[in-house]
């Protein structure tokens, strides 16, 4: 594989020698544009930046995952992201879709390494596990963490795709036997940009690429490190549902005549109240419809943590780290209840114990009541 | 028979009463919301959504009462710089011998129950006993939870700046299942502190008569002659006639 006179090409020549014609590149940048919240006097800066950068160097580490970040990103709506990023940017390393394997692979993966030390992009799907030396996950012999360490040593930026790179998704619930970890983590010294989602919408991770490769640099991130573009709001704040919940009207089971009324799904433990994502706005395939829109809750999947916020079916009432099947509200009840039987007997106990100067207390009040005079 | 003399003093000024009773209504309204907000009845109606609010009403309620309960405790430790030696902050401060030597009498005599042989006046606190103090401390404390949690929770619904000072609170607790989740289990703390409070001012006053329970209406709190001075200036409220 030739990295070098492939970078030298810039990505408009890469998607016009793809067989794309100008129109299709204008569309798409457009297109970008809007699903980064751009104004459209943006778009002609990144037809410009598409025109005139090179080829970014990517590396494409896949850990513990299940490669549905990537069988997003590929399904996204708009067919020039699948080839500029994984044709054209991504070809030093990924997995899943470069044509070299074994060694050719892994010396491709260093050649890149080495010749660009510190303009790279490293892209991370998947949680790295730290438990028992890393030998949960081996890639070529060596611990995904020795080859995360090493590929993220000379990386520019990191992109942390997936829950599973963000936050350790599944295989991080508790007990996390093989201390999965979420890269951010592990490396502390780079930037990192995290895209959680189980997967990401294709279209999210699109619009970072081109955002750093139109730009130059990492778009807006907030303070858990996620672009803000993407999850600057909660599911719910941008559901088509929405005005179900303000009005009190809820689905309290998946089957009631509320559910078919298309209700609010708050009560069957929709988490889009406390999930930030696109999902309401961008939605999924090429912006057919999402889990909402399909009857079914959101489960919070870009949220930390989520596998160990469930069930999934119920309003969240766990108690995080303790009790697991009893909700704060059984507790609570509980323990109210204990209380108040608690100050029954402590009255009655108070009643007995201190009878005697109540008792004393009650004889001079009837004695100061008998000496009034007017 | 000898029966005791008692004064009446001024213990809680009106900013502390009033602090007391929106405190009353405002933490009623915030948990019953509260409730409704973590588990809402559903409606079953096929009204269009756009002629009603219900919901979006229960949660202006709450978000209403978080604000003036917020300014309310604001109002509170303003109070506590200027009030009176009972509202004053160093009332509130535990860490002085005579605070710990209360709070050993009152656990000993009115939680345990036990009988002194010997009644000290010192013992019966004019304004709040210690262990009272302490409770109030610590709802001090999980009032700024609710507050910092409650507002970061709320601060994507505004564009007001105070609300957002607070919306760092939400990623260091790592996202909103965790902030919502200490959010409704603090508020339970409130509804024990509440159970536990009306009790003990109820057998405070059913165990010592000095109107505990009225003096949060008038702010007057009956204490013992003994405890005065001997030689009182001739105050003009001496000349008014006592009730």
């Amino acid at each position: 594989m030739d990295t070098k006179t492939a970078v030298q090409e810039t990505y408009y020549d890469s998607i016009i020698k793809q067989g794309y014609n100008r129109r299709d590149f204008m569309k798409f940048a457009t297109y970008i544009a809007a699903y980064m919240g751009l104004e459209t006097t943006m778009v002609g800066q990144i037809a410009k930046s598409l025109e005139t950068s090179y080829r970014l160097p990517v590396i494409w580490e896949h850990y513990q995952e299940c490669t549905c970040c990537s069988e997003s990103f590929i399904r996204s709506d708009h067919p020039i992201v699948a080839d500029i990023i994984l044709d054209k940017i991504s070809l030093d390393y990924t997995l899943t879709l470069m044509a070299a394997s074994g060694h050719q692979a892994e010396a491709a993966k260093h050649a890149t390494m080495e010749k660009y030390k510190g303009e790279y992009i490293l892209c991370v799907e998947g949680s790295v596990p730290l438990g028992d030396d890393g030998n949960y996950c081996c890639i070529a012999g060596r611990t995904a963490k020795e080859a995360f360490l090493e590929a993220a040593a000379g990386a520019k930026a990191i992109i942390a795709w997936g829950s599973c790179a963000s936050n350790g998704c599944v295989q991080a619930a508790a007990p996390n036997p093989t201390e999965a970890t979420p890269i951010h983590k592990i490396v502390k010294n780079k930037p990192i940009i995290r895209v959680p989602g189980c997967p990401p919408i294709g279209e999210v991770m699109a619009g970072i690429i081109v955002h750093v490769v139109a730009f130059g640099k990492l778009p807006e991130l907030d303070r858990m490190g996620r672009p803000k573009a993407f999850y600057a709001k909660r599911v719910h704040d941008s559901c088509y549902r929405r005005p179900y919940y303000d009005a009190g009207l809820f689905a309290e089971t998946f089957d009631d005549q509320n559910a078919k009324e298309g209700y609010c799904l708050y009560k069957v433990g929709c988490r889009g109240p406390m999930t930030y994502n696109s999902c309401g706005t961008i939605k999924w395939n090429n912006g057919v419809s999402y889990p909402i829109q399909s009857g079914h809750g959101c489960i919070g999947c870009s949220e930390d943590d989520f596998w160990d916020n469930g069930p999934f079916y119920e309003r969240l009432t766990n108690i995080p780290g303790f009790a697991k099947e009893a909700s704060a509200d059984t507790v609570g009840a509980i323990a109210g209840a204990a209380l108040v039987g608690g100050i029954a007997a402590h009255a009655i106990g108070a009643t007995i114990a201190k009878r005697k100067e109540v008792k004393s207390r009650i004889d001079r009040g009837i004695e100061n009541d008998k000496n009034i005079d007017f | 028979m000898e029966t005791r003399n008692f004064k009446r003093v001024l213990v809680w000024q009106l900013p502390v009463r009033i602090f007391h009773w929106i405190n009353v209504l405002t933490v009623t309204l915030l948990i019953l919301t509260g409730f409704l907000i973590a588990n809402p009845p559903a409606l079953m109606s096929r009204v269009e959504p756009t002629f009603v609010q219900n919901f979006g009403i229960v949660r202006f309620i709450h978000f209403a009462s978080a604000y003036v309960f917020f300014f309310n405790m604001l109002l509170r430790i303003y109070w506590s710089f200027v009030g009176n030696k009972y509202a004053h902050w160093r009332a509130f401060w535990p860490f002085r011998k005579e605070f710990w030597q209360n709070v050993w009498h009152v656990l000993m005599v009115d939680i345990l129950l036990q009988n002194k042989k010997i009644h000290h006046l010192k013992d019966i606190s004019i304004g709040h006993n210690s262990v009272a103090v302490l409770s109030y401390v610590v709802m001090f404390f999980m009032a700024l939870i609710m507050v910092f949690t409650g507002f970061s929770l709320y601060a994507d619904l505004t564009t007001w700046w105070l609300p957002k000072l607070f919306a760092w609170v939400s990623p260091m607790l790592g996202g909103e299942f965790m902030t919502r989740a200490i959010h409704h289990i603090t508020m339970w703390i409130f509804i024990f502190f509440a159970l536990i409070h009306v009790y003990l001012v109820f057998y405070h006053d059913w165990l010592e008569g000095r109107g505990e329970v009225s003096s949060m209406f008038g702010g007057y709190k009956f204490v013992a002659k003994e405890r005065f001075k001997k030689k009182v200036p001739k105050a003009k409220t001496d000349k008014e006639p006592e009730m």
